[in-house]
């Protein structure tokens, strides 16, 4: 990148892509990890990264995308700032987690696997986090609300910007 | 390595240690069905269209990946692995597009020949298909995703014998597909069309773009040849209806190739019966090309190469030969510009 | 010396728990008090009761603690030495409320070997796991017996994986000790993703050096200097404790070079799972190590033939490898008194759904079903009628009222239509569908599916659509039979446990309530009320007082009537969410 002034501007994910790769460089199995460590800088996997990934790990680049769609982390679409993950698990389902859904989605106006248009929010259902014990029970990035009702996700919400 | 002893359909068979049940049954008669299974390539066990009974067994086994066992007992067309069979085809029908008359595989294609041998007529099951845009935006190949059956020998061939890997499993599930990267067409990806994966497919799923709709496999006649294009030599088969030259197709007894061809030879035989072939000299007269008789045309060029070289010295004349030619015509090409026109300039091309 | 034990367990951070250990620390050293120790420990397992307090060593346990309860803990019973009695434990069935934690029924019917460490020491403290016995087992392989000992010892306990395919762990070693290799791996299957199950992060939460121990000790006997631990990438928590752990172990000299100057080096690394259910089933998790798509591969060769890069492996639970060290340190012979003849020992179950006592325990092998439902679990919630058990996960099966006597073990649960699974156990009531239930886990596996083979790829599918069809009223009679020859078929031929074991959660409700999937066939009925095309949601005219608080809530205007006149339900246009009867306070509404 270069700036107006015509100086080189670093990037600072370039970098940080750049040591990553540089760490794993030669390792077996390192594309699992590399794509994660890629989508912990970026948020998602944009195409370029993962051109990048399978020049510089020698992996053929439709093996790359094949492993970056058939685990569920993998994300090749930006996401929110916030991720909620609403457990749609046994024991969420029988104790209720479909409603608190339903309600999550039409606070947010969007879907499931859906981003919200201003970035704030991704919304995702999930299999079961193992917090069964509180179900039924939604995450918001790493932290976990359980015995919900639909009428607690409007004060959740809002304390995530 | 030892030998190894085991019963199939109660027949006593010795076979090495290490051999597959499939490859012990072949060697004793039994025809069991493959789809994704190729001699050449890795096994995946995938398809499971395979299987058989071996007794003492939980489940069935997948013959071409399981070894052989001493004192092993298998059945190849029991009741449980006939219905097994008969769900697979019945499950790979239910998504799929089922047009068989309109098909291009069709005679030479692995589902529609087991689905006969198994009498399932169709899918039973009523559900959702995956529906994919037929893919034609190539001179060579045609993929019809519809009529895949992610048996991925496709997928094999491309990364262990022609070592591109263009293509592998994106998705997973119900929704798993075949494609390159960010599931772009062949065309906008670094695909070279040799073909191979067309020569892999069981199905209609790839298919040559070229002869679709021209003619069905028992109407050609098979004629083995020599690749005119560069000099590695490989054979295939000139597939010809009518007298002419309607397609090409891989010979698996072709000593050096196989069945593993590039783009020129598997596509590139279109030359053979082009309108814009030359198949009669033709000499510029008055600024127009208009045809000759051999002997006239074979004079004026004799003249000419005469007078050059009186004029200006043998070594102002060049010779370029092709690769397309035979090595005889090539040596009497050769013969000709040193013995006759006294020049070593003589080159080719061998990249055509 | 007093202390004060909080949990730090991923379900009682949720519930706050780290908001209470700082509120502890601040109260006690606000008012000077430095004899009293406070600190976190991994999960008691009673998670729905969380916060979890616990005062050592008087024994007593606090639950739902709040912060401002906080004070008065420190008060009343640290200082005065007095009961806070509203935050006990108050025990459904004999409605009292319960001092201390070895007189609560959820703990004291449970045998906790496994567990004895979670909920007592701080995890993220190697001193602690030493100071109770821990690396003894490591030292005592290392410096007095045999690889071949050590094998022999496992086999002699009769210790199973607890995976879930139960297979003869001793066994499984002496395989991957026998086989030739120049380099040999092990390694600990620790992507617990039964919907339903959370034994094993537990387990690496409350107790990591117990699971890194039993891999030292395994990779001693078969021969193997490397371990991977291949963990969900949804357990943050249990990754990071297993980072430090294994730096801890590392830097004390019980993993890395030479330990115990015995000459045997043994290192673990940990690999984040990214998300696929199906990398639980061994060839795959090894295929997912190596980086690529996770699905599976033929067996034979096995692992501890052919693994993970080719080269012989042993690969087991994170549960099986936490009883590793228990068997070396108390003798084959003590582990094998406990349980049935084909399976000894203990097993934790994750006990869930429509249960009193939610939470993980753990109990002796051959204990019934009823015994852990009614005793531990306390019982149905709600005082309602219990229908089903539904034990194993995706590949488990539901057990109906006749078997809740059924001893719970490997063997007796394959012949009742179910497996021991992971040990997920959701108990499901009088309110719950059964084939709403299959449904659900059809779903699940379905989507799980990882596509390589044919019988799981599209046979899955078409059993989820005829089980859609079956609760949306569109069922035929000849759909059951199809499902029952599918399911055969799809058992039979596919190529990975997943596959094989994806129906039975249809097989075994067809078996046991099969008259449920005839009521939606044949009278277009939901007995459960909860296939929502099935339902019809009426007003009770008798009852309605005409307040309109129905109307107001409904979503989509189906609700009208006149004020202080019984209103009516239009049943073209109501969806069935059943708002109106939640927020109907009379009891007007019905649904059925």
């Amino acid at each position: 990148m270069v700036c107006a002034c015509g100086k080189e501007v670093v990037d600072p994910k370039k970098e940080k892509l750049k040591e990553l790769l540089l760490q794993y460089q030669g390792q077996k199995g390192a594309l699992i990890p590399v794509l994660q460590g890629a989508q912990e800088i970026y948020g998602y996997l944009p195409k370029e990264v993962m051109e990048e990934i399978s020049r510089t790990l020698k992996i053929p680049f439709s093996k790359v995308y094949g492993v970056a769609t058939f685990y569920a982390q993998f994300h090749l679409k930006p996401r929110g700032r916030n991720v909620i993950r609403a457990c749609l698990g046994t024991a969420c389902h029988v104790r209720g987690g479909a409603k608190v859904f339903e309600t999550l989605k039409n606070e947010l106006g969007i879907g499931d696997g859906e981003t919200t248009p201003d970035l704030r929010f991704t919304l995702e259902s999930v299999a079961c986090i193992g917090a069964c014990g509180l179900a039924p029970v939604i995450m918001v990035n790493d932290d976990t609300y359980g015995r919900l009702t639909p009428d607690k996700v409007k004060e959740i919400l809002a304390k995530y910007e | 390595m030892a030998d190894v002893t085991l019963k199939i359909n109660g027949i006593e068979v010795t076979v090495p240690e290490g051999t597959t049940i499939l490859e012990a049954a072949e060697k004793a008669g039994f025809k069991i069905p493959t789809l994704c299974h190729d001699p050449e390539l890795s096994k995946p066990g995938a398809c499971r269209i395979c299987v058989v009974e071996v007794k003492g067994a939980r489940n069935l086994a997948a013959s071409c990946v399981t070894p052989v066992a001493p004192g092993m007992e298998v059945l190849t067309h029991s009741e449980p692995v006939i219905n097994a069979r008969r769900e697979i085809l019945d499950l790979l029908l239910s998504n799929h597009p089922e047009d068989c008359l309109t098909c291009d595989k069709m005679g030479e294609c692995a589902l529609a020949d087991y689905a006969y041998e198994y009498g399932v007529r169709r899918g039973s099951y009523q559900g959702d298909k995956n529906v994919y845009p037929i893919e034609d935006n190539n001179p060579f190949i045609v993929r019809d995703m519809n009529k895949c059956i992610l048996c991925g020998k496709c997928v094999r061939v491309c990364d262990e014998i022609v070592g591109y890997s263009v293509i592998d499993f994106i998705n997973r599930g119900f929704k798993t597909k075949v494609a390159p990267a960010y599931d772009v067409t062949l065309a906008e990806s670094n695909c070279v069309f040799c073909g191979s994966c067309v020569t892999v497919c069981p199905t209609g799923a790839l298919t040559v773009k070229d002869t679709r709709g021209k003619f069905r496999p028992w109407e050609v006649k098979r004629v083995k040849t020599t690749c005119p294009y560069c000099g590695v030599g490989c054979n295939f088969d000139l597939l010809v209806k009518d007298d002419k030259v309607v397609g090409v197709a891989p010979n698996p007894t072709s000593e050096v190739n196989g069945r593993f061809m590039c783009v020129k030879g598997r596509f590139g035989y279109k030359f053979i019966h082009s309108g814009d072939r030359l198949t009669k000299p033709l000499i510029k007269k008055n600024g127009e090309l208009t045809e000759a008789s051999w002997d006239e045309a074979l004079t004026l060029v004799a003249e000419k190469l005469g007078e050059i070289k009186a004029k200006y010295g043998s070594d102002s004349i060049g010779v370029l030969a092709s690769a397309k030619c035979t090595n005889e015509d090539n040596y009497l090409l050769s013969k000709f510009a040193r013995a006759v026109l006294g020049t070593n300039n003589i080159d080719h091309c061998a990249r055509l | 010396m007093r202390k004060v034990l909080i949990c730090a367990g991923t379900g009682c951070i949720s519930s706050g728990s780290p908001k209470v250990t700082e509120k502890f620390q601040e109260e006690l050293s606000k008012r000077g008090i430095t004899d009293i120790e406070v600190y976190n420990t991994g999960c008691h397992g009673f998670c729905e009761q969380g916060p979890i307090v616990i005062i050592e060593p008087d024994k007593t346990f606090y639950c739902r603690v709040e912060v401002d309860d906080v004070p008065e803990i420190i008060e009343k019973h640290l200082l005065g030495g007095q009961i806070v009695e509203k935050v006990l434990f108050h025990e459904p069935q004999v409605d009292k409320k319960v001092e201390k934690y070895t007189d609560i029924s959820f703990y004291a019917k449970q045998q906790r070997l496994v567990l004895h460490n979670c909920g007592h020491i701080n995890p993220e403290r190697i001193e602690d796991y030493v100071a109770n016995g821990g690396y003894e087992a490591l030292r005592k392989v290392l410096t007095s017996m045999s690889p071949q000992e050590v094998v022999d010892e496992i086999k002699k306990s009769g210790l199973r994986g607890r995976g879930g395919g139960g297979f003869p762990t001793g066994l499984k070693w002496q395989f991957t000790k026998d086989a030739k290799g120049d380099k040999k791996y092990v390694v600990c299957n620790a992507d617990e993703g039964d919907p339903g199950a959370f034994m094993d992060r537990s387990v690496l939460e409350g107790d990591p050096h117990a699971v890194l121990e039993g891999m030292a000790i395994c990779g001693y006997a078969v021969g193997a200097d490397e371990g991977y631990i291949y963990v969900r990438a949804e357990y943050p928590l249990a990754i990071r404790r297993l980072q430090i752990a294994i730096k801890q172990a590392e830097e004390k000299g019980y993993l890395g070079e030479n330990i115990f100057g015995s000459g045997f080096n043994f290192r673990i690394k940990i690999k984040a799972g990214a998300g696929a259910f199906v990398c639980g089933e061994e060839t795959a998790l090894l295929t997912s190590i190596e980086g690529n798509r996770g699905m599976p591969r033929p067996r034979p060769p096995f692992p501890a033939v052919k693994g993970l890069w080719g080269k012989p492996t042993n690969i087991n639970n994170v549960e099986t490898f936490a009883n590793v060290p228990l068997i070396i340190k108390n003798g084959a012979d003590w582990y094998a008194s406990m349980g049935t003849e084909g399976s000894k020992g203990t097993k934790i179950f994750a006990l869930t759904g429509k249960v009193n006592n939610t939470g993980l325990v753990e109990v002796p092998m051959g204990i019934t079903m009823r015994q852990i439902i009614f005793d531990i679990g306390g019982g149905i919630k709600g005082g309602k009628k219990f229908k089903a058990v539904q034990i194993g996960g995706p590949s488990g099966g539901c057990l109906p009222e006749e078997l809740l006597d059924l001893p719970v073990d490997y063997d007796s649960l394959i012949k009742a239509g179910a497996m021991m699974g992971s040990g997920g156990l959701v108990v499901m009531d009088e309110t719950t569908c059964m084939v709403d239930v299959a449904k659900f886990f059809l779903n699940f596996t379905q989507k799980e599916s990882c596509g390589k083979c044919v019988p799981c790829r599209e046979g899955t599918k078409r059993m989820l659509e005829i089980l859609e069809k079956i609760t949306e009223g569109k069922g035929e009679p000849e759909d059951l039979e199809i499902l029952e020859k599918l399911a055969y078929n799809i058992k039979n031929s596919s190529l990975c446990g997943l596959g094989q074991t994806a129906p039975n959660p249809v097989l075994s409700t067809l078996r046991y309530f099969r008259h449920e999937y005839e009521s939606h066939i044949y009278d277009k009925k939901c007995p459960a009320g909860v296939c929502s095309a099935l339902l019809e949601y009426k007003i009770l005219e008798d009852k309605c007082v005409g307040c309109g608080a129905c109307a107001r809530v409904c979503p989509v205007g189906a609700i009208s009537g006149e004020r202080k006149q019984p209103h009516k339900i239009d049943p073209e246009k109501c969806i069935k969410c059943g708002s109106c009867m939640e927020k109907c306070k009379f009891g007007a509404i019905v649904k059925g």
